[in-house]
């Protein structure tokens, strides 16, 4: 059992509503440093809503998130981006046009600064800089164990490949905090087992906390520490992975027991 | 095969991140350069320089810059005329001011302009996407051309609303004669294009594409849409403007704003279809195709002894460019220059594509 | 006071057929997603074969009718030769195509009826006669032609209302509308969906070109006029029918207004462009139209 201490990420009383439709309901919790997170919970219960929220896709009309002891509440995706947020899609949100090399390497360019004029005639400073980063890149397809690919076009890349590409884009922005949604949606046994793979090493070597939304309760008992339940857009449980396994609401969220 | 990558081992990312990796595109790109560069003006004629090889460099230049925006950013615009004319007509201002300045600075001048008209009219481009920005990109397309006509000084008040560039030297070198021009305009748009080429292959080119490919996942992993977006407006008509400037300055010599009319917004952007959207290679020859044509269509069925009136000629042309443009949108959507990359690939494993 | 209530009149009777034509737009955005482009070469296309069956002794009637089926013949080509290739490619690959076709149109119905204007004479009343007498102790003068053209277009919107509502095509139309995937669901051919409306819209085109043509004569310069319905249709909204119509007013009143107040000001021949900048100004702070729904975005 891993302990952990200092508070990476607090969402506090989080609401968010579509018109009338509420999303999120006075949702509170706290992602810990260095720890790998699960936000599970039913269809439609606000997962990618609440991803959404701390990486300031969706603006929550109440409550407040406190990110490395700093608070805030509106945000746009970019900046969440520059403090160190990176992240991964539901559906994939790949560069379709675009190689598996030159979309890790868009996970780069908050750290890459020339300006278009030495861009444009590929002076030294940005044929360096290009070089640097490449390196860099070179390290995550090593990783990722995607060198065969490097060339190809993310469009005509298999589904769990695709998935693997994007891991690598996020991880390219060496965030300190990394959403992971559904990152084993449709996957095979296999590339299950490769993908928990990546996440834990990840996390392990990197030391990147982890939050992760995944339906598979095998993969979520298996490789995270704590679990957030969400059913409906409020919050069941939170919790280490055999307290909530053992939580009478969770198992009746589940199984759709009594009412 | 002689089109081979085997025996080409890339020892340094610097190596692979060059523009031509393999050996038989660098030497078929040198030879490209110096049939442009010593041949033609070697033997072409007076004609084919001023009616063919001119037009088709300062056109391919506009297409590259609606390239940037369309192909690359993903951003449609209606409006290529009127940045164009922008161009001609500030280094028009220019050259007129300040006789004395250097032809390619008021070039580059004229260029930065149409960049500052071009970031304005893409403010909008940060609110509205697709079909709404094609028709803001209109508002630019009629607005500027009716700035251009309705105020007299923007022509120094002549008459008949109509610019004609003064004398052009270059260093002591006058530029008058077909050969000296081609040259010019051969330098100015083969730097140009090498530019973009570098560009788009940047950071900042990745940026561009990734709005293009998904706005959305490109806000969220970092890049700023205000930024990337108006940098690709500012790009793209900074080319556009410099190929309206040469257009008037070193094709026509003389040219009133309506030449550059939503019409020619039309053909440059079919050039971009045709050619490749996304692609360097593809503006050039897009244009080459759109350019040769109407040429084509008005001496071919003269050869064959048929009699087509002057109209008709025009009308066919309009049917033929709208059947090629829907041809080419259902049968190879990447246009000519992905034929070409297709043909490349199939080389590269020829005699065993398996 | 007077003179302003006869430039907005004014205005407003050309907005009108702005609104005609935005309306074949919508009908084809609503039912497909396509972004019609050619809808103004459909208009000149379809007013060059009116005229020109007129021109060559066939009755006005027949040549209505004529006209009606090289529309419906025209939609069933752009089906079966453009959309069905083109099925699941990206809406600007389509609206691209959409240009092809329009460039095809122009340069086909030229080829065919050549580029002379000609004159559309068929009895409609072409006089200007004062209306509401002396409000505000001055007349006010209006083009009946503009007044037929308004009651023609009011009779399509209510004929197209009552076709969309009650008929059985109307239903599927807005099945198809609301969800491609489930019409074809439930057993809608979407196919023949969308020969029907671009046929629909052709005939309103025809409509819109009848009216044009008797007003300014039948000529290319038609196909550039309806290039004015996109800034309608953009106030308006791609998918709403009474968006197209109010639309169509304000851009029409506006221009009209802007020329005669503005013009004066900052130099003549703004109608040019006024009603693209209005157009873009608007979706500055309102980017999904007058009557469309805001636009929640997810991934």
């Amino acid at each position: 059992m891993r302990e952990f201490n200092e508070t990476l990420l607090s969402v506090e009383n989080i609401s968010l509503s579509f018109g009338a439709v509420k999303a999120l309901t006075n949702i509170s919790f706290e992602i810990k440093k260095g720890e790998v997170l699960a936000i599970i919970g039913p269809n439609g219960a606000g997962k990618t809503s609440m991803l959404n929220v701390i990486n300031g896709f969706y603006h929550p009309q109440e409550g407040v998130i406190t990110f490395r002891g700093e608070k805030r509440r509106q945000m746009k995706p970019y900046d969440a981006a520059r403090q160190g947020i990176a992240r991964t899609f539901q559906n994939v949100a790949l560069f379709k046009g675009m190689s598996t090399l030159d979309n890790i390497m868009t996970g780069r360019n908050l750290k890459m600064k020339s300006n278009i004029l030495s861009a444009a005639f590929y002076l030294g400073p940005a044929k360096r800089e290009e070089i640097e980063h490449r390196a860099v890149v070179e390290e995550i397809i090593d990783f990722l164990e995607i060198q065969a690919i490097r060339k190809t076009p993310v469009g005509r890349l298999p589904y769990g490949l695709q998935k693997r590409v994007e891991l690598g884009r996020a991880l390219a922005a060496e965030p300190d905090l990394l959403l992971l949604d559904e990152p084993m949606a449709g996957m095979n046994l296999e590339e299950k087992q490769d993908m928990s793979r990546f996440i834990l090493d990840v996390n392990d070597q990197f030391g990147t906390t982890i939050a992760l939304i995944e339906h598979d309760m095998g993969v979520v008992m298996d490789i995270s520490d704590r679990v957030v339940v969400l059913d409906y857009g409020r919050k069941l449980a939170d919790g280490t992975p055999d307290e909530v396994k053992n939580n009478q609401e969770v198992i009746e969220a589940y199984l759709g027991v009594g009412h | 095969m002689l089109y081979r990558e085997a025996g080409q081992f890339k020892t340094s990312y610097a190596a692979d991140q060059a523009i031509f990796p393999l050996a038989q595109d660098r030497i078929g790109m040198a030879i490209i350069l110096a049939v442009a560069f010593i041949a033609i003006p070697a033997v072409a004629n007076e004609y084919w320089l001023q009616t063919i090889m001119i037009p088709f460099l300062i056109l391919s230049l506009a297409a590259l810059g609606l390239n940037v925006l369309t192909g690359y950013a993903g951003q449609l615009s209606l409006g290529t005329g009127g940045f164009m004319a922008v161009g001609a007509f500030a280094a028009y201002k220019f050259a007129t001011a300040f006789p004395e300045m250097n032809i390619i600075v008021v070039f580059l001048i004229s260029g930065l302009i149409s960049a500052a008209v071009g970031i304005v009219f893409g403010v909008p481009s940060l609110r509205i996407k697709g079909f709404y920005l094609a028709v803001a990109t209109l508002a630019a397309q009629f607005f500027l051309l009716w700035l251009l006509v309705k105020y007299p000084w923007f022509y120094n008040y002549d008459p008949s609303g109509v610019i004609s560039a003064p004398p052009i030297d270059i260093f002591g070198f006058a530029i008058d004669t077909a050969v000296s021009k081609y040259m010019l305009t051969l330098i100015i748009v083969s730097v140009l294009a090498l530019a973009t080429k570098n560009l788009v292959r940047s950071h900042i080119g990745r940026g561009w594409m990734a709005i293009r490919d998904m706005d959305i996942a490109a806000e969220i992993i970092g890049f700023r849409p205000l930024t990337t977006k108006l940098s690709a407006f500012a790009v793209s008509s900074f080319l556009v403007g410099v190929a309206g400037a040469m257009y008037a300055f070193l094709y026509l010599g003389s040219v009133e704003a309506a030449a550059f009319d939503i019409t020619t917004s039309f053909n440059i952007l079919f050039m971009v279809i045709v050619g490749g959207l996304g692609s360097v290679l593809g503006s050039f020859i897009g244009a080459a195709f759109i350019l040769t044509l109407p040429i084509f269509l008005d001496n071919f069925p003269r050869m064959l002894g048929f009699e087509i009136s002057v109209e008709t000629v025009t009308h066919l042309q309009f049917m033929i460019f709208g059947a090629l443009i829907i041809f080419f949108l259902i049968v190879e959507p990447h246009g000519l220059a992905r034929l070409w990359t297709i043909t490349k690939e199939k080389l590269r494993a020829w005699p065993f594509p398996y | 006071m007077a003179f302003f209530l006869e430039v907005l009149t004014g205005g407003l009777l050309t907005g009108v057929l702005y609104s005609l034509v935005a309306l074949g737009f919508v009908l084809i955005f609503k039912a497909s997603g396509v972004f019609n482009f050619a809808q103004g070469a459909m208009v000149l296309f379809a007013a060059l074969f009116f005229v020109g069956f007129i021109d060559l002794g066939v009755p006005v009637v027949l040549s209505a009718i004529l006209t009606i089926a090289v529309m419906i013949l025209l939609a069933y080509l752009i089906e079966r030769l453009v959309l069905s290739h083109l099925v699941n490619q990206e809406a600007i690959s389509l609206f691209m195509a959409t240009i092809g076709i329009s460039y095809f149109l122009d340069g086909f119905g030229q080829t065919i009826w050549g580029s002379d204007i000609r004159r559309l004479d068929i009895g409609l009343p072409q006089d200007a006669f004062v209306f509401g007498a002396s409000v505000l102790g001055d007349d006010i003068f209006v083009n009946e032609l503009d007044v037929v053209a308004a009651v023609v277009a009011g009779a399509l919107v209510a004929v197209l209302a009552v076709f969309f509502s009650k008929t059985k095509i109307g239903r599927a139309l807005r099945a198809v509308a609301d969800d491609h995937q489930a019409a074809m669901s439930v057993g809608i051919p979407l196919r023949s969906i969308w020969m029907i409306v671009w046929a629909v819209a052709g005939i309103v085109g025809l409509v819109a070109g009848i009216m044009w043509g008797a007003k300014l004569g039948v000529q290319f310069s038609l196909s550039l006029v309806a290039l004015k319905a996109l800034p309608v249709l953009i106030l308006g909204g791609f998918t709403s029918v009474p968006g197209a119509i109010v639309g169509g007013l304000m851009i029409g009143a506006g221009e009209k207004l802007a020329e005669v107040y503005l013009g004066p000001v900052i130099g003549g021949a703004i109608e040019d462009w006024f009603a693209y900048m209005l157009a873009m100004i608007f979706l500055l702070f309102r980017p999904q139209g007058l009557f469309g729904e805001k636009i929640i975005e997810r991934i």
